[in-house]
């Protein structure tokens, strides 16, 4: 089973190559963005799908990352490798998260949500009151450090290009993709996923083979806020900015629609939805563009098809358009 | 005795209601004790205070020879105590081995990181529980099954996956919460068997309603009525005693047909 996740992941690389080395400028830039939607959205996907918990929290647990990547990356003579700064952004925000966790480990459904969309209110609003630190409503603006001479060369050597600071990004996010979706896969196929599902069907079942039911629930939550971190670290970079305004509760619910759309609890539906997030409504607004209407009314078209793609989803799709797919597969094949 | 678990002096209650009051019991190794009672003579409350659900106003659990202080329910499967839930309680969107493989769970080696890192010590573990699982399932004759998801199985089906699920992790002590409700008199009858096979490995301690069963089951039984003992000993003895026949009532103490 780990093999073969190490092996989609290295089949998953070459194509990451090749796509982003034969894509626009403008391309690579959208192709960073689904990486961290996508990063995202699998931890939320984990911990909803996998455990059954509701989060309207990631959006904030994304700006930690981005802050906390923005703030390290302040310095202007010299800062830590940027892979550093990642692996830190991420750190901080398990931390957060673990404490967010460990109240909302006692809390269900409903609750759950509530004090989840709580942190979604909240934490966008410290950087309005810690303005001098964390620059208020303008946010901070973030530095992308210079791409070390090694790996400018390396990728000249290899692909003939120039690695473009944008292109390099999208390698980044990419690379972050990979990495979280191997170990998220590795949990949710072992002992540990098989415990959180079970938190997840029922409680105390769960508690009488053993399972500590806090415990599980913290574990799934921190896994999750890690994602979200990372995410939150790379939106920051791909963005140059980490501000309030793009962290509301809007990027939360973005991201469960993600989830919802792709499938809960499908790693692919993840990277499905991700995309959908992604390259929809630029398509859509191209498509709206191209019927003659005016720029504003193309715009205010894709959140509408948006709406109604996840009402389709959910009315004739209900294990999202992963599993309605494989659902597809299967029976064509048994036919 | 080393696997012996004791109550004694059990009360609980609740607001103003007394649930159970001054209970004492004992389950011996290798031996299969019935807990009877008319309804709401605390049965269910018993059972959810030998497993830490519902904590004692007064009283101890004692297993082993160690007072369980602060018992919680997820540290009875560690201590080798196994119950399963009359409601069955299985994990619908698991297939029946993964249901199975989380009962064995106290059986595994490693922990989170491995899991998270893939490591190869972690597969050993796994194919280690799967072989348990398979083990118990096999046991069972539900093998065939163990791709499927419990909801589209048939109930009698479920019932021994909840039972795998509880005997998979080899316990010293297994609580049965009405093993027998919902199963035909043949069903029940293998149950009975199967339950009398279980005692060179472990004991038992049995609530049921059916007579005829608890009867011919059980080498002791505890009849509670309002909270309290107010009988125990072998089942000829329950049988003859008039209080208990007083408390059901009319009830027919050696046939007694499914009263819920």
């Amino acid at each position: 089973m780990v093999r073969r996740h190490l092996l989609l992941a290295l089949g998953a690389l070459v194509v990451v190559v090749l796509v982003l080395e034969t894509t626009s400028q403008f391309r690579n830039a959208q192709f960073a963005a689904m990486a961290y939607y996508a990063i995202a959205a699998a931890g939320l996907t984990i911990l909803t799908g996998l455990n059954g918990q509701l989060s309207l929290g990631h959006g904030a647990l994304m700006a930690v990352g981005a802050y906390s990547t923005a703030l390290m990356l302040q310095s202007r003579e010299g800062t830590l490798p940027l892979l550093v700064i990642l692996a830190l952004a991420t750190v901080i925000t398990v931390v957060v998260g673990a404490l967010v966790g460990v109240a909302a480990a006692r809390l269900h459904g409903p609750y759950l949500a509530g004090a989840t969309l709580a942190l979604a209110v909240a934490i966008p609003g410290i950087p309005l009151y810690f303005s001098e630190w964390l620059g208020g409503e303008q946010g901070l603006n973030v530095r992308m450090p210079e791409i070390p001479v090694w790996l400018a060369d390396a990728a000249y050597f290899v692909t003939g290009q120039e690695l473009t600071q944008i292109r390099y990004l999208a390698y980044l996010g990419w690379l972050g993709v990979i990495v979280v979706f191997v170990l998220l896969a590795n949990l949710s196929r072992s002992r540990v996923g098989r415990n959180w599902q079970a938190v997840r069907d029922d409680e105390v079942a769960a508690e009488l083979a053993g399972i500590n039911l806090g415990r599980a629930r913290v574990q799934a939550f921190v896994v999750s806020a890690g994602c979200a971190g990372l995410a939150g670290g790379l939106l920051a970079l791909s963005a140059r900015l980490a501000a309030p305004s793009g962290f509301t509760l809007t990027l939360s619910l973005l991201l469960l629609s993600a989830v919802v759309l792709g499938g809960l609890g499908s790693l692919v539906g993840a990277l499905v939805g991700a995309a959908l997030l992604t390259f929809l409504p630029q398509v859509v607004t191209g498509a709206g563009t191209d019927l003659g209407l005016t720029d504003v009314q193309a715009a205010q078209l894709a959140p509408l098809i948006y709406g109604l793609v996840t009402v389709l989803v959910v009315l004739l799709a209900p294990a999202g358009l992963a599993g309605g797919l494989r659902k597809l597969i299967h029976w064509r094949r048994s036919s | 005795m080393a696997e012996t678990f004791e109550m004694s002096g059990v009360s609980v209650n609740f607001g103003g209601l007394v649930a159970l009051s001054d209970v004492s019991l004992s389950v011996a190794a290798g031996q299969v004790l019935g807990v009877i009672g008319p309804n709401g003579a605390g049965k269910t409350t018993l059972f959810n205070v030998a497993c830490g659900f519902v904590r004692p106003d007064t009283g101890t659990l004692t297993w082993r020879g160690e007072e369980l202080r602060k018992l919680r329910p997820h540290q009875l499967a560690g201590l080798g105590i196994a119950r399963s839930l009359q409601e069955l309680g299985l994990f619908d969107r698991m297939t029946v081995l993964d249901n199975v493989l989380v009962g064995a769970d106290r059986h595994a080696t490693t922990g989170f990181w491995p899991a998270l890192l893939g490591l190869p010590r972690r597969a050993k573990d796994e194919r280690a529980l799967r072989d348990r699982a398979m083990a118990a399932l096999e046991e069972f004759d539900i093998a065939d099954v163990a791709a499927r998801y419990p909801a589209s199985l048939p109930y009698p089906v479920r019932k021994r996956v909840a039972l795998a699920r509880a005997l998979v992790g080899e316990p010293d002590l297994l609580l049965l919460d009405e093993p027998a409700s919902g199963l035909s008199s043949a069903e029940m009858a293998e149950i009975g068997e199967l339950v009398r096979g279980l005692t060179d490995r472990m004991s038992v301690m049995l609530v049921e309603h059916h007579m005829d069963l608890v009867m011919s089951v059980c080498d002791d039984i505890v009849v509670l009525d309002f909270g309290k003992v107010i009988a125990r000993g072998a089942p000829a003895e329950i049988q003859a005693d008039p209080a208990v026949q007083a408390a059901y009532l009319g009830e027919d103490v050696v046939t007694g047909a499914d009263s819920r």
